[in-house]
C-alpha cells in the first residue's frame, strides 16, 4: 500500500461526495424503471426529455435555495420565501389581467419588474427586522410568511387569477436556442451569484459574518448591511421564482403556490453540505442538493406511488444525506473500518 | 474589623484538590476551609482557578483528587443536586431565575409545599414571605421578578438559595452589577446570615468589597494555592501582589534589559487625546493622551476598567460622555470601523469569541480587516493578499506556516500572532492590545513583546494591558492605573518605578497614605 490515499479514497471525502452518489443512484432508478429516461430528443428546434422537464421544474427551486444559502450562510433563515413566491405571481398577473393589452412586451416587462420590485422591498423589511431590530431570523421572517399569503389573497381577490400573454408565458415555458428559458434566467443567477461571491470578497465576509459576527464587527466588516443585503436579495430571487411557477400555469393561485418551497430550499441547502449554524456555504452543494430533491419528487410520481407519501420519501432521502455527512457518522464508520482493515489485510496474505 | 475571626469547626474542609482538563491543570493540590459564621473570601485573578474550586464544591466538576469533607462527612459530588442536599448553594453570577415568574414562585421553585398532589399556592407564597421576613426583605411575594431591580433579583436568589437547609452559601460576583446602595444592602444580608452561623464563601473582584465584608481569605494563582489569611492581618498591597505573583524569571532571561526611553514627547499633539471619555456603568470619564511612538501601559486588576476604557478608544463600545481627539481633530468613533477608518485598531482580550474567525483560513482571517475597510467590492488583489500574507507569516513566525490552515487549529499563541496580522495589515498608528499575551507560550510571548518595542520604535502609538505588571513596566513609557472603573493614576514609567510602586498603586487607588 502506497502512503497516500488512494484516488477514490480522497473522492469520498470530499463534501459533495455522498449528495452526488445519491443522486446518481435516483437518476439509475429511474433509467433502469424506463430506458428512455436519459433520452435526449432535438425537436422543433427545442430540446425535450425528462432530464430537461428536470431542469426546468428545479429552476424555481434553485432559485430560491441559491438566495437561501447566503441567508443561512450569516445565520441566518428565510421563511417568507414561499410567500414572496406567490405574492410576485399574483402582482404580476394581476396586473397583466387588468391591461387592456395583455400580448404586448411592455406590459409583461412592467408586470415583471412592479412585482420582482415589490420581493426586493419585501426582503428589505425581512432584513430590516434581522440586521437593524435584531429580531431572530425565523420569528422575522414567520411574519411574512403568514401575511404573505394574505397579501397575495387581497392581490387577487380570493381568485385564481389566469391570463393568456405569450410574452409572459415564455418565462416558464418558452425557450432560448433550444433550451428552456427558466432553466437559462436559473443558470444566469448561479453564476451571477457565483461570480460576486467568489470573484468579489463578499463571500469572504458574509462567511465571517456568519462563523463569528463579533469579531467581524471589530474586525470593521460592515455585518448590518451585508445581512440586510442578503434578505433583500434572497426575496428577489424568490419573486424571480414566483414569475417562472405562475407563467408555467399561467395563473396565480395564492394559496398554493410556492407552498412549502421554503422547506425544499432549507432542505437543498443542507444536502449540499451548508450548516444552519452558518458560516461556510457552498453554491454548488446547493445545485445538487436541489437536482437530489428534484429527481426524488419525478422518481416518485414516475413509480406510480402516490404523490401523498411523496414527503416520506424525500424524508428518508434527506436522513441518508444528512447521516452519510455527519461528522460522527463518518468518524464511527472509519473506526470501524479500521477495525476490519487489519482481517482483511491478513485474509488477503493468507490466500496469496 | 470589628467582629472576632470565629474559629469553630470547619462546615467544610477541601484538600488537595487538584483537577486536570485536556492539557491544563486547573487545580493543582488546593485547600480550602470555611467555617460557620464567617464570610470567606475566595481571590485570585483570571484563571487562577477560583471558578473551578467552586464547580469542584458544588459538585459541578468531579475532582481527580483530594478529600471534600461537608459538616463532617465526606462526599464525592456527581452533580449539583447532591451538594446542595449536603448544603451547600451557590449564587452565581448571572441571576439563574425566571423574571416572568413571581418572587414566590421563584423562591420555592422546585421545593413548592403541596397538597394532594397539586401545589399548595397560599403555602408557597407563605414560605416565600418567611423567608423573605428572614432576610429582612420587605416585598410583595406575589409581585413579578421583573418588576424589581438587579439588585433585589440577587437577593432573591439567595433567598432561593435558602429554601433548602444551608450551611454554605457561595456567592460569586454578586456585587458586579450593583451600585453603592445596592451592595450595602446585600450585605447586610450577608452580615445577618454570617451571624446566624452561615459559612459564606464570597468571590469578588472589588478590593474594597472583600476587605468591608470578609474575615478570612484564600488566595490562588495559576491553580495553585497561595495560602489562607485573615483579612484583618494582610494589607491589600500585600494581597495584590500575592494574587499577581512575580514569576516572570523566564522571560527575563530571554530577553535583554528593557529599554524605558523615554518616547518623543517632542511632537507637539498627541495622536490620540481622550478628555472626560465615559461610559456609564462600565468606565469613569478618563482623561488619556497617546503620543506617537509611545506604549501606554494600563495596569488594574481584572474588572478595573482597563477594558472597557480600551473598547472606548477602539469604538467597540460608544461613549456617553466626552470627547476624542484623533490627530487633532475631533472624531465621532461610533464604530469599530469608524475608529479604523482613523486608523485605530483594536486587538480584544476575548480571542477566541472576538477574534479569530474560527473557520476561515489563517490567509483570510490576516485580510479580513484590510479587506473589511476596503468594502466587499474591491477585493484585494490575490498577489497582494499573498504578498501580505508571506510577508506577516515570516516577520511573526507563524507556525503552521501555512496559509491555508484553519485558524481554530492553531495553538493559542499563533492565532493572536495572526490577529496582530491582521491589524499591523491595516497599517494602524494606534494599536491597542487587550491581554495579548494571556494564555500563550514564553516564547510567542517574548517575540510579542519584542515587536510592541519595535513598532513603538517606528513611530506607531500602543495601548498596552496585561494583568502581569512586569510586562506593563517592562514595554510602557507611560502606566495609567485603573481601580474599581475609575483611572485613579498616570505615571512615567522611568527606571526607579517597580512593580511595588505600580501594586501600591493600584491598592492605594491612587491617594497617598
Amino acid at each position: 500500500m502506497s502512503t497516500t490515499a488512494p484516488a477514490w479514497q480522497r473522492a469520498t471525502q470530499h463534501r459533495l461526495f455522498w449528495p452526488i452518489v445519491a443522486l446518481v443512484v435516483l437518476l439509475a432508478v429511474n433509467t433502469i424503471n424506463r430506458p428512455s429516461f436519459l433520452s435526449i430528443r432535438l425537436q422543433d428546434g427545442h430540446l425535450f426529455g425528462s432530464l430537461v422537464n428536470l431542469l426546468k421544474n428545479g429552476a424555481p427551486l434553485l432559485l430560491v435555495a441559491l438566495g437561501m444559502t447566503l441567508v443561512i450562510a450569516t445565520r441566518g433563515i428565510d421563511l417568507s420565501v414561499g410567500a414572496v413566491v406567490a405574492i410576485s405571481g399574483a402582482v404580476a398577473l394581476s396586473f397583466i389581467a387588468s391591461s387592456p393589452s395583455p400580448d404586448s412586451l411592455t406590459t409583461v416587462l412592467v408586470a415583471v419588474g412592479i412585482a420582482l420590485a415589490l420581493s426586493f422591498v419585501l426582503g428589505v423589511w425581512n432584513g430590516f427586522l434581522v440586521s437593524v431590530l435584531g429580531i431572530q431570523p425565523i420569528i422575522a421572517t414567520l411574519v411574512l410568511m403568514t401575511a404573505g399569503r394574505g397579501v397575495a389573497m387581497l392581490i387577487t381577490g380570493g381568485q385564481i387569477t389566469t391570463v393568456n400573454s405569450a410574452p409572459y408565458k415564455a418565462i416558464g415555458s418558452g425557450f432560448w436556442f433550444g433550451v428552456p428559458v427558466a432553466v437559462v434566467l436559473a443558470g444566469l443567477v448561479f453564476a451571477a451569484v457565483a461570480l460576486l461571491t467568489r470573484r468579489t470578497a463578499l463571500g469572504m465576509l458574509i462567511e465571517s459574518v456568519g462563523i463569528n459576527p463579533e469579531a467581524s464587527r471589530l474586525a470593521g466588516v460592515k455585518a448590518r448591511s451585508i445581512i440586510w443585503t442578503v434578505y433583500a436579495v434572497c426575496a428577489l430571487f424568490a419573486g424571480l421564482a414566483g414569475l417562472m411557477i405562475s407563467s408555467s400555469t399561467m395563473a396565480a393561485d395564492a394559496n398554493n403556490a410556492g407552498l412549502f418551497i421554503e422547506l425544499d430550499a432549507i432542505l437543498a441547502v443542507v444536502i449540499g453540505g451548508t450548516s444552519l449554524a452558518g458560516g461556510k456555504f457552498s453554491l454548488s452543494g446547493t445545485l445538487v442538493g436541489v437536482l437530489i430533491i428534484q429527481t426524488l419528487t419525478l422518481t416518485v410520481t414516475m413509480l406510480g406511488i402516490s404523490p401523498s407519501v411523496t414527503p416520506l420519501f424525500k424524508a428518508i432521502v434527506v436522513i441518508a444525506v444528512c447521516l452519510a455527512q455527519s461528522p460522527k457518522v463518518r468518524d464511527l464508520v472509519a473506526a470501524r473500518r479500521r477495525r476490519a482493515a487489519p482481517t482483511a489485510a491478513a485474509a488477503a496474505e493468507v490466500s496469496a | 474589623m470589628t467582629t472576632a475571626v470565629p474559629d469553630g469547626r470547619p462546615v467544610v474542609e477541601m484538600t488537595g484538590i487538584s483537577i486536570e482538563f485536556p492539557g491544563v491543570k486547573a487545580l493543582d493540590g488546593v485547600d480550602l476551609t470555611l467555617r460557620p459564621g464567617e464570610v470567606h473570601a475566595l481571590m485570585g485573578e483570571n484563571g487562577a482557578g477560583k471558578s473551578t474550586l467552586i464547580k469542584a464544591l458544588t459538585g459541578v466538576y468531579s475532582i481527580d483528587s483530594g478529600r471534600i469533607v461537608v459538616d463532617g462527612a465526606e462526599h464525592t459530588f456527581s452533580g449539583p443536586g447532591e451538594a446542595q442536599a449536603a448544603g451547600v448553594s451557590p449564587v452565581y453570577q448571572e441571576v439563574n431565575l425566571c423574571e416572568n415568574l413571581s418572587v414566590a414562585e421563584n423562591i420555592m421553585l422546585g421545593h413548592e409545599p403541596r397538597r394532594l398532589g397539586a401545589i399548595d399556592w397560599r403555602a408557597t407564597r407563605r414560605r416565600a414571605g418567611e423567608m423573605l421576613a428572614r432576610l429582612n426583605l420587605d416585598l410583595d411575594p406575589a409581585s413579578s421578578l421583573a418588576s424589581h431591580s438587579l439588585a433585589v433579583q440577587q437577593l432573591v436568589a439567595i433567598c432561593r438559595a435558602l429554601v433548602v437547609e444551608c450551611k454554605v452559601l457561595i456567592l460569586d460576583e454578586p456585587t458586579s452589577s450593583l451600585d453603592a446602595d445596592e451592595v450595602a444592602q446585600l450585605f447586610a444580608v450577608v452580615r445577618r446570615l454570617r451571624d446566624e452561623g452561615v459559612a459564606i464563601l464570597f468571590v469578588s473582584h472589588f478590593l474594597e468589597q472583600v476587605y468591608e465584608i470578609s474575615d478570612r481569605m484564600t488566595v490562588l494563582r495559576n491553580g495553585k494555592l497561595v495560602g489562607e489569611y485573615v483579612t484583618a492581618e494582610l494589607p491589600r498591597l500585600e494581597l495584590v501582589s500575592k494574587m499577581i505573583g512575580t514569576s516572570l524569571e523566564v522571560l527575563e532571561e530571554l530577553e535583554e534589559a528593557p529599554k524605558r526611553a523615554v518616547a518623543d514627547r517632542d511632537a507637539t499633539t498627541p495622536f490620540v487625546q481622550a478628555v472626560g471619555l465615559g461610559r456609564k456603568g462600565s468606565v469613569q470619564p478618563f482623561d488619556l493622551d497617546v503620543y506617537p511612538g509611545e506604549v501606554v501601559g494600563l495596569a488594574g486588576l481584572l474588572g478595573s476598567g482597563r477594558t472597557e476604557l480600551a473598547r472606548l478608544l477602539a469604538g467597540a463600545d460608544r461613549a456617553d460622555s466626552g470627547q476624542v481627539r484623533v490627530g487633532g481633530a475631533l472624531a465621532r468613533l461610533r464604530t469599530p470601523r469608524s475608529a479604523m477608518q482613523r486608523k485605530i485598531a483594536f486587538s480584544s482580550e476575548h480571542r477566541k469569541a472576538e477574534g479569530i474567525v474560527g473557520d476561515l483560513t489563517i490567509r483570510e482571517n490576516i485580510v479580513l480587516g484590510l479587506q473589511a475597510e476596503r468594502g466587499w467590492a474591491r477585493r484585494l488583489p490575490r498577489k497582494q493578499v499573498d504578498e501580505i500574507v508571506a510577508k506577516y507569516i515570516d516577520a511573526l513566525a507563524i507556525r503552521p506556516a501555512n496559509p491555508d490552515a484553519l485558524i481554530k487549529n492553531l495553538s493559542g499563541g499563533n492565532q493572536q500572532k495572526v490577529l496582530l496580522a491582521r491589524w499591523l495589515a491595516t497599517a494602524p498608528r494606534l494599536l491597542i492590545l487587550d491581554e495579548p499575551t494571556r494564555g500563550i507560550d514564553v516564547g510567542a510571548k517574548a517575540e510579542i513583546q519584542k515587536l510592541v518595542a519595535e513598532l513603538a520604535g517606528e513611530g506607531m502609538s500602543v495601548v498596552f494591558i496585561s494583568a502581569e505588571l512586569e510586562e506593563v513596566l517592562r514595554l510602557s513609557h507611560r502606566i495609567a492605573v485603573m481601580r474599581d472603573r475609575v483611572k485613579v493614576a498616570e505615571i512615567t514609567n522611568d527606571e526607579d518605578v517597580t512593580v511595588e510602586d505600580v501594586v501600591e498603586l493600584i491598592a492605594s487607588g491612587g491617594q497617598e497614605s
